[in-house]
């Protein structure tokens, strides 16, 4: 089988008339054949001196002596191709069940939309247009966080991958597995313009190797199928993490070599179970729960499957301790009488579960309004202090996600909602009838400071009901008083509305809270909701999403992709005409200096002129009302929007409401 | 005379907003210029980065001696930044604003915290 220049065979193809590429390099090679005859002359005059030298390097090919002494020779005229190497890596893909991939579009990943569009049916996966790279992975950060699922994206190799890293870091501080495709032409024959060049790299992952848990350049098809299934394993394994396979425009545009498509299969995957706890470990800190006389449990990202909830619920109930919730998931029901009603610097034993900030539940620093930094414990001398935590299993260092070095008692390293059950049984068996009514003493306890903590946050609630603008008290009451009854999940983070959702409504079940951006990288909101809000489609559910207006700006195009792929979603925005967080920050700072706090607006406030998001989404086509300044036209305004949103149609209520 | 009557009343009036206490209308521009809003809300109603602090119990002094030396993060307000002039007027502002209802006179949150 002749070889085309690159060293890939030719596949089956139709040829044009006229000088035929078989004959064509046929010419070529009796060209060599002369070529290679000289040296043979060489080395019999040699012989009769002396034994032959080696030539210092090879002797080039007939094809490279024409290539680089005259017009190079016409390459094969072959325009069509059955089974372009994408075929095959869709095949690979589409075994490991995605349901969405989501991509903006680019050149280096042409092959691939083409096989999946056409050859893969565009099904299973379906392809999910975007605006902007970033958004697309952080669709793909809020869709695993409902469906528990990865989603496949896709981006081009330099810019597209510079456009999606925040999105990234975001998903990997988040303990979120995000499938990414980079395409990279790393063979300089198949780079047909300045454009190719320029978007040409030596180590596409090299970007994003500080933040994703692996990546892999394969070379050949089948190098890319074990890859591909490698990679879906490493990300799915606790602690899980985004992954990049990057796929070399040539192999996926150029025909499947002959032997290939007999040879090539597509591995198995086996997914892993994830770890759970030392036997031995466990046994200890099932002791020191059933022993201590103020335990609380402090809950970072446990719930990483439905089960969570209820395997959290049962340990709390079993030895009657507190779940302190950091809100990185829904963990625990918000009305349970044990949900937030413990105390830290009460406690004896904090126990926490995949906290990635643990030493900042357990420390105070000088805060940012003096000078100086000093810390200290909050915890009682003596207090013990374990965690279960996958992030032990795993780490990387240049960004310094992991927070401060905590010194606990017993670390055990292991993914949380896998060693709970153990943990309770461990409990159970130890639980004396002593035990057992000095729990239950504890219990009524932190019952009545659970029933305490909700009155004041009703009575805090009714603070500036009326005001105009609208109080995020009275938007999370107005939401709640006309969603309480549906299916409803709620896909935003709610640090910059004061957490009035969870601390008004009812939450139970995992998809009704998905906590937030996991890096702090601002722009995460408005995609993730949208991601979140696909993987609700299917179940029916009422997504709703507050929108921090300074999030929205970053790429405001994600608004289209909701409308043009019929994604229900209910935004109302959060629209405190600036990026509120920086603005105090500068406050911070000017007094700090002595200095006038009245500027403090220049950089940060998004007003004169101010933004007008129901505007914006008109123009993306997505249904909008406001801006709504009146705390009464709230109700009616949100009424309207969900009878759009049930039909299935994203809508966005422009809402001005108070900084926080 | 029924003009002067009004006359009357006018300095009343201006004697109840601009006591010695401090000058609730001038209070409520101060607590939007020197960013008290940010934190504290719009109409002190508080947030999770600051106290309600509308109709507040605190005397004028004790809301002095905080904002110069505050005991939790809130940024510490210098005499550089806002003097003890500008802030009897923000507490005359403060103090102007109505108590919030109990949670039980308001439907929406009554009907959230009991069902």
């Amino acid at each position: 089988m002749a070889k085309a220049k690159t060293g890939k065979a030719s596949g089956h193809s139709s040829k044009p008339s006229g000088h035929g590429r078989r004959g064509f390099l046929k010419g070529v090679a009796a060209g060599a054949a002369a070529l290679v005859a000289k040296p043979s002359a060489v080395s019999a005059q040699q012989a009769q001196t002396g034994p032959a030298r080696r030539p210092a390097a090879p002797l080039p090919s007939a094809t490279q002596v024409a290539f680089e002494t005259g017009t190079p020779p016409e390459t094969a005229q072959v325009y069509h191709t059955d089974r372009p190497g994408a075929d095959f890596m869709v095949d690979v893909l589409k075994s490991l069940n995605f349901d969405y991939i989501f991509a903006n579009p680019g050149s280096s990943f042409r092959g691939l939309q083409e096989s999946f569009i056409n050859y893969g049916g565009n099904k299973d996966p379906e392809w999910i247009t975007c605006c902007h790279e970033e958004s697309s992975i952080a669709m793909a950060h809020g869709y695993f966080k409902i469906e528990g699922k990865p989603i496949l994206c896709m981006a081009h190799g330099t810019v597209g991958l510079q456009h999606a890293s925040m999105a990234i870091y975001n998903a990997y501080a988040d303990r979120v597995p995000v499938y990414l495709i980079l395409g990279n032409e790393q063979d300089i024959a198949f780079r047909r313009s300045d454009v190719e060049w320029t978007h040409s790299v030596q180590d596409a992952a090299s970007m994003v190797r500080d933040y994703t848990k692996w990546d892999d350049t394969p070379v050949t098809l089948r190098h890319f199928a074990e890859s591909a299934v490698r990679a879906y394993k490493i990300a799915m394994t606790p602690p899980m993490e985004p992954v990049v396979i990057v796929a070399g425009g040539a192999l996926q545009e150029e025909p499947m070599p002959e032997e290939d498509r007999k040879a090539l299969r597509i591995p198995k995957l086996a997914t892993t179970t994830p770890p759970a706890g030392d036997p031995n470990a466990v046994a200890e800190l099932a002791k020191m729960l059933v022993n201590a006389q103020n335990p609380v449990i402090v809950a970072g990202r446990v719930a990483r499957t439905p089960n969570g909830i209820g395997l959290l619920t049962e340990l709390a109930e079993t030895i009657q301790a507190p779940v302190q919730d950091r809100r990185f998931r829904m963990n625990f029901p918000t009305r349970h009488p044990l949900y937030n009603s413990g105390s830290v610097p009460e406690a004896d034993l904090v126990l926490g579960l995949e906290v990635p900030d643990f030493w900042y539940v357990t420390h105070a620093q000088t805060p940012i309004n003096r000078m100086g930094m000093e810390s200290h414990s909050t915890v009682k001398p003596g207090t013990k202090l374990a965690t279960i935590t996958a992030s032990d299993l795993f780490s990387r260092s240049n960004y310094q996600d992991f927070g401060r070095y905590a010194e606990v008692d017993l670390a055990i390293a292991a993914d949380a909602e896998a060693t709970l059950p153990s943990l309770i049984e461990a409990c159970k068996k130890l639980i004396t009838p002593d035990r057992k009514r000095a729990m239950e003493e504890r219990g009524k306890r932190l019952a009545e400071r659970h029933k305490q903590n909700r009155d004041r946050d009703f009575e805090a609630a009714a603070a500036g009901f009326d005001a105009s603008p609208v109080s995020t008290a009275r938007m999370a009451a107005e939401l709640w008083n006309q969603i309480r009854h549906e299916d409803w999940s709620l896909v935003s983070d709610l640090t910059f509305v004061s957490w009035w959702p969870l601390r008004l409504w009812e939450f139970d079940k995992h998809y009704q809270y998905i906590g937030g951006h996991g890096a702090y990288g601002i722009g995460y909101g408005a995609p993730a909701a949208v991601g979140a809000a696909l993987a609700n489609k299917k179940h029916g559910r009422l997504t709703v999403n507050i929108q921090c207006d300074g999030d929205l700006n970053y790429a405001p195009g994600v608004l289209w992709t909701a409308a043009h792929h019929n994604i229900p979603l209910l935004n109302i925005m959060h629209n405190n005409r600036g990026y509120h967080q920086e603005r105090m920050f500068l406050a911070d700072m000017a007094c700090r200096a002595g200095r006038d706090v009245e500027k403090t607006h220049i950089g940060v406030a998004l007003d004169h002129p101010n933004i007008n998001y129901a505007t914006m989404a008109k123009a993306y086509g997505m249904y909008s009302a406001g801006p709504i300044e009146n705390p009464n036209d709230l109700g009616p305004a949100i009424k309207a929007a969900l009878e759009v949103v049930k039909k299935g149609e994203p809508a966005l209520i422009d809402l001005v409401t108070q900084p926080r | 005379m029924k003009y002067a009557s009004l006359l009357l009343l006018i300095p009343a009036f201006a004697a109840a907003q601009s006591s010695s206490q401090g000058n609730a209308e001038n209070g409520k521009r101060l607590f939007m210029r020197d960013s008290c809003w940010e934190c504290h809300g719009t109409v002190g109603q508080g947030s999770r980065d600051g106290a309600r602090i509308a109709a507040t119990s605190l005397s004028l002094q004790g809301v002095i001696r905080y904002v110069r030396r505050p005991a939790g993060a809130m940024p510490a307000f210098s005499e550089k930044v806002v003097s003890d002039r500008d802030l009897t007027d923000i507490y005359a502002y403060l103090k102007s604003l109505p108590p919030p209802k109990p949670s039980k006179d308001i439907p929406l949150l009554n009907q959230a915290k009991n069902e």
